[in-house]
């Protein structure tokens, strides 16, 4: 394309000048930028009063587009479904009935448990969400894997409360804005897990790997006795979400474990619930709040 | 009823003698619509994987290679601020990287200024390359630790969605330009 006219500065002193103050503009703003940047990677917390506000003002964009992403999503799964319908109803007819039949085991031994948690004198409960709310934005273009609900200290969300859908654990609260908070999805590099293999207990730990999947690690090394298609779910250990939550599926395994897809996929999720913490938490005191004679 | 009022708004915008662009339009549209591919795609998709291309940062590439001159060599702090707050990368990542790239646009406009699609699609896809792996390294000095090849479908999907950006931005420059203010 031909270059507009107006954009030589010819002999026109004002306009050499002018072009002149807007490459000194463009630097500064580069600099500004960096400056920002060491800031906010030395002290990762320094911005998120901005932040929050920010999401703040465009939570209700995003309430709305929730509503059209669900609507999307279910649409998607309908043509999907014309297009698999015969062979997927003879699946789900054969899985239904080993279903029943498990549920059956299931029920049993939920009684069982009943039974025998009444004997220890047991009677913990799993306190009922704190808060359910909506999804409302989540970051697609960035390497780190953070999203943004609808509720915030308005509703009582403290940071580190962890998330969950119906599907399993999504992530955990990182900061808290009036009402809106911020999540670290369980996909982040940021992310570890304490999780198990649900039929079985060997303890392991998720972390985020950044594409989606995770990487499981196991905590004791040794044989690696882990298959394709396990299931982990939350350990409880380190207080932060209760033990259970279904987190991720084996897809293929390495050396120390293996790596495992994560079971909600928040992009299908709208509706998600915020637990309370669920142990009593130690908070990390300073040195300087010890006692004079541990130092 | 209705046909008269569209009538009257037809009439309108046909016509075009004695009439201007509103000037609020004609600045406002491109930083708009560059803050608004920030916000969009953070919204329409919650990912597990970085696949979304920037589109803000697409849109801005768009409205320089345009319109070289329309949105200022600093234009990069402010609205690389607003992609700051939305897009989970650390604050003043998109502050450089954008103003950093406003620069290198600056300079390719200067050193090629008749120039084609091909190379204005060139110059767009090694930009955006060099951003997305920029900001990949900003994130994780920020505490993240994610591998280079986690970004492959984001580069090709951002390059092949690089022209249709473009399309939008020139229809939003075809509107932005609509002589709708009557100057009598």
């Amino acid at each position: 394309m031909a270059p507009p006219a107006n954009r030589r500065s010819g002999y026109s002193r004002r306009a050499q000048y002018g072009t002149f103050f807007g490459y000194i503009a463009g630097i500064v703003g580069a600099l500004v930028g960096g400056g920002l940047l060491i800031v906010s990677i030395l002290n990762p917390g320094s911005f998120s009063w901005l932040r929050g506000a920010a999401a703040d003002v465009a939570a209700p964009g995003g309430q709305v587009a929730s509503e059209g992403r669900a609507a999307g999503q279910g649409a998607f799964a309908i043509i999907r479904g014309y297009a698999l319908a015969g062979s997927r109803n003879a699946r789900l007819e054969r899985e239904l009935a080993e279903a029943k039949t498990r549920l059956v085991e299931a029920q049993a031994t939920a009684a069982e448990n009943v039974r025998l948690k009444a004997m220890l004198g047991l009677a913990r409960q799993y306190p009922p969400p704190l808060v359910i709310t909506e999804l409302v934005a989540g970051t697609g273009a960035s390497t780190r894997r953070f999203a943004t609900i609808a509720a915030g200290t308005d509703r009582g969300v403290a940071v580190g409360m962890p998330i969950r859908s119906p599907l399993g654990l999504v992530g955990r609260v990182l900061e808290v804005g009036s009402s809106t908070a911020r999540v670290l999805l369980v996909t982040d590099t940021e992310s570890v897990v304490p999780v198990r293999r649900a039929q079985d207990g060997v303890s392991a730990f998720a972390q985020g790997r950044g594409d989606g999947r995770l990487q499981v690690r196991l905590i004791n090394l040794g044989i690696n006795p882990l298959k394709v298609g396990d299931v982990f779910v939350t350990s409880g250990s380190g207080g932060l979400y209760r033990p259970g939550i279904a987190v991720a599926k084996l897809i293929s395994l390495t050396r120390d474990g293996g790596i495992a897809q994560v079971l909600s996929d928040p992009s299908a999720s709208e509706y998600v619930a915020v637990d309370n913490i669920w142990g009593p938490q130690i908070e990390p005191t300073s040195a300087a709040a010890q006692p004079a004679g541990k130092r | 009823m209705p046909s008269r009022l569209m009538n009257a708004i037809h009439a309108r915008f046909r016509r075009r003698i004695n009439r201007a662009p509103s000037p609020a339009l004609a600045r406002g549209v491109p930083w708009a619509s560059v803050m608004l591919g920030s916000l969009l795609p953070s919204w329409v998709f919650v990912a597990s994987a970085p696949y979304v291309p920037p589109v803000g940062f697409l849109a801005l590439l768009a409205w320089c290679q345009l319109r070289p001159g329309l949105l200022p060599v600093w234009a990069g702090l402010p609205l690389g601020f607003v992609d700051d707050l939305y897009s989970g990368q650390p604050m003043g990542s998109a502050i450089l990287l954008w103003s950093l790239a406003m620069i290198a646009l600056e300079l390719i406009e200067l050193r090629f200024p008749w120039r084609n699609f091909a190379l204005e699609w060139l110059v767009a896809t090694a930009l955006i390359a060099v951003y997305i792996v920029g900001a990949l390294g900003v994130a994780n000095a920020g505490g993240g630790n994610t591998p280079v090849a986690v970004l492959a479908p984001q580069m090709i999907l951002s390059a092949l969605l690089y022209p249709f950006i473009g399309r939008i931005v020139a229809a939003l420059d075809r509107f932005r330009l609509i002589p709708f203010v009557d100057m009598s």
